[in-house]
């Protein structure tokens, strides 16, 4: 039903496999190994433990706990990790759908700058911003 | 206002910091050779670099002023002045610790780090906490090289190394900032807590770098909630107890309440994975009561009671629902991809129970309304 743009399908819920009740199992997390030369970034900027130290490389360990942050490809100097990144916020997605804009461009997300949707009201701030 | 504004700030900075977004390129820029005392800005030449002074002290006043904050009073005016600060009696050796201009993020990191000799360089995130600034990129590369820039740090202290705190992550890119300022960044943990250990080892635990969702930080986020909530729950509710009955303005008051507070309290303990369906399963418990009160209702006819429930049943979920729906902006655990997929599984179901709910509801109004029955 919805394009994620060669996502990540999440292998690892063994415990909810068809997703049901789950609209999390899948995330836009790419991870390129052959690109890594290890210097350990994203293990230390993932809040959820997604990267976990290797030997050679960063092991891609929990995949299914990215919140799309952005804060490891962002930090990868070799370019390795992939991420849509956004806020997941339903309040924002949902003014930006509303007010004709585009749910994915992160138009609407948290902080008070001019084309932020919390910005233009501050009373209508959603709690995030 | 809550504007805070240390002795001996330099004026220059203001000048320097209100100007960043359109004279950047004359004044102070971000690069490490022009960014000395000798850079002029605008024909005027900075004196010596001067440093804002703080303790670690949490005061009434900041007491009071984090209160108001998590009521939403005044909400973008709870900011400390960007620049470079001395906490304690630091030297040119002392760590850097870079955090955001919102009165929460840095009294958390000066309160942490009490006792402890070190800088704060505060970035100007606008008011807003470190997380948020970061995933806008208020928090972010450009800014901090443009504050360690025109604060003249490298001039003040003797190392190149800044501690910055995990949760800017998203907005700073660590290998940039080095390129351009000279400066290494090293993340420390999640929690500013955790910022007095992290400087003795310089290495944080695997917990340390977790992001958790305790009870106390959830519920911390419910007054904001609450407020957000109120004006148009209390509207609501007059018109309701208008139209229908006490009982029915308390059931819409119950719901919100629902969505607002006991969701984020009991967010880990209710089933499924989803928000929505979360929100759902709270909000049916909580109508429960009001349906069973409105179905046994011996004053009224028992087919209005009968629809009075079901009306109940399908409206206070709705609310709870999507209110809970809205917290996932809130958590530090959801990704879009998520919450966008819960928006089109959810929002339509949502949709027509309160199409359904509502056109039950006006029915009865009408029905009560003309005496029909």
């Amino acid at each position: 039903m919805f394009n994620f743009g060669g996502v990540h399908q999440n292998p690892d819920k063994k415990k909810n496999p068809s997703g049901f009740f789950d609209s999390y199992t899948r995330n836009t997390l790419k991870y390129h190994p052959e690109r890594c030369f290890n210097c350990r970034r994203c293990t230390q900027v993932c809040p959820h433990a997604v990267f976990e130290e290797g030997e050679d490389r960063a092991l891609l360990a929990r995949p299914e706990a990215c919140m799309e942050c952005g804060a490891c490809a962002r930090n990868c100097p070799a370019q390795a990790i992939e991420v849509q990144s956004g806020v997941g916020c339903a309040w924002a997605m949902i003014s930006a759908a509303l007010s004709g804009k585009d749910m994915d461009s992160g138009e609407c997300s948290c902080g008070d700058s001019e084309n932020s949707c919390c910005g233009q009201k501050k009373e209508k701030a959603p709690p995030c911003c | 206002m809550t504007k805070k504004t240390p002795n001996g700030r330099n004026e220059h900075q203001d000048t320097c910091s209100q100007g960043k977004d359109t004279s950047r390129s004359t004044c102070c820029p971000g690069t490490p050779d022009r960014a000395t005392p000798s850079c002029t800005c605008n024909g005027y030449t900075p004196p010596t670099v001067e440093i804002g002074e703080v303790t670690g002290t949490i005061t009434f006043i900041n007491r009071l002023d984090h209160f108001l904050a998590r009521w939403g009073v005044n909400r973008s005016g709870h900011r400390v002045e960007p620049g470079l600060y001395r906490l304690g009696n630091p030297t040119p050796d002392s760590p850097v610790v870079v955090t955001a201009n919102y009165t929460l993020s840095f009294d958390a990191v000066r309160s942490a780090l009490q006792g402890t000799d070190c800088y704060i360089l505060v970035l100007d995130t606008n008011g807003i906490n470190v997380w948020c600034a970061a995933g806008k990129g208020t928090f972010g590369t450009d800014e901090l090289v443009h504050r360690i820039a025109v604060t003249g740090l490298a001039s003040v202290v003797r190392h190149r190394t800044l501690v910055l705190p995990q949760l800017g992550a998203p907005g700073i890119a660590a290998h940039e900032v080095l390129r351009r300022s000279g400066f290494r960044v090293e993340y420390s943990p999640v929690r500013a807590r955790d910022l007095p250990r992290y400087l003795a080892t310089r290495t944080a635990t695997p917990e340390m770098r977790r992001v958790i969702f305790p009870l106390r930080d959830r519920l911390v986020l419910a007054p904001i909630e609450l407020i957000h909530a109120a004006l148009p729950t209390l509207a609501a509710a007059i018109l309701i107890y208008l139209l229908a009955c006490p009982l029915a303005a308390l059931s819409a008051i119950t719901a919100v309440l629902a969505g607002t507070v006991l969701f984020p309290a009991l967010l880990p303990f209710i089933p499924t994975h989803d928000f929505s369906t979360k929100g759902l399963i709270l909000g049916v418990i909580a109508a429960l009561p009001f349906a069973f009160s409105f179905a046994v209702n011996p004053s009224s006819p028992s087919v209005m009671n009968v629809m009075a429930a079901i009306a109940a049943l399908l409206l206070m979920p709705v609310v709870t629902a999507y209110l809970a729906l809205n917290f996932t902006g809130s958590t530090p655990f959801t990704s879009r991809s998520g919450v966008k997929t819960e928006i089109f599984r959810y929002v339509p179901l949502m949709a027509g129970m309160a199409g359904s709910g509502s056109a039950l509801a006006i029915l009865l109004a009408i029905l009560r309304l003309t005496g029909v029955i």
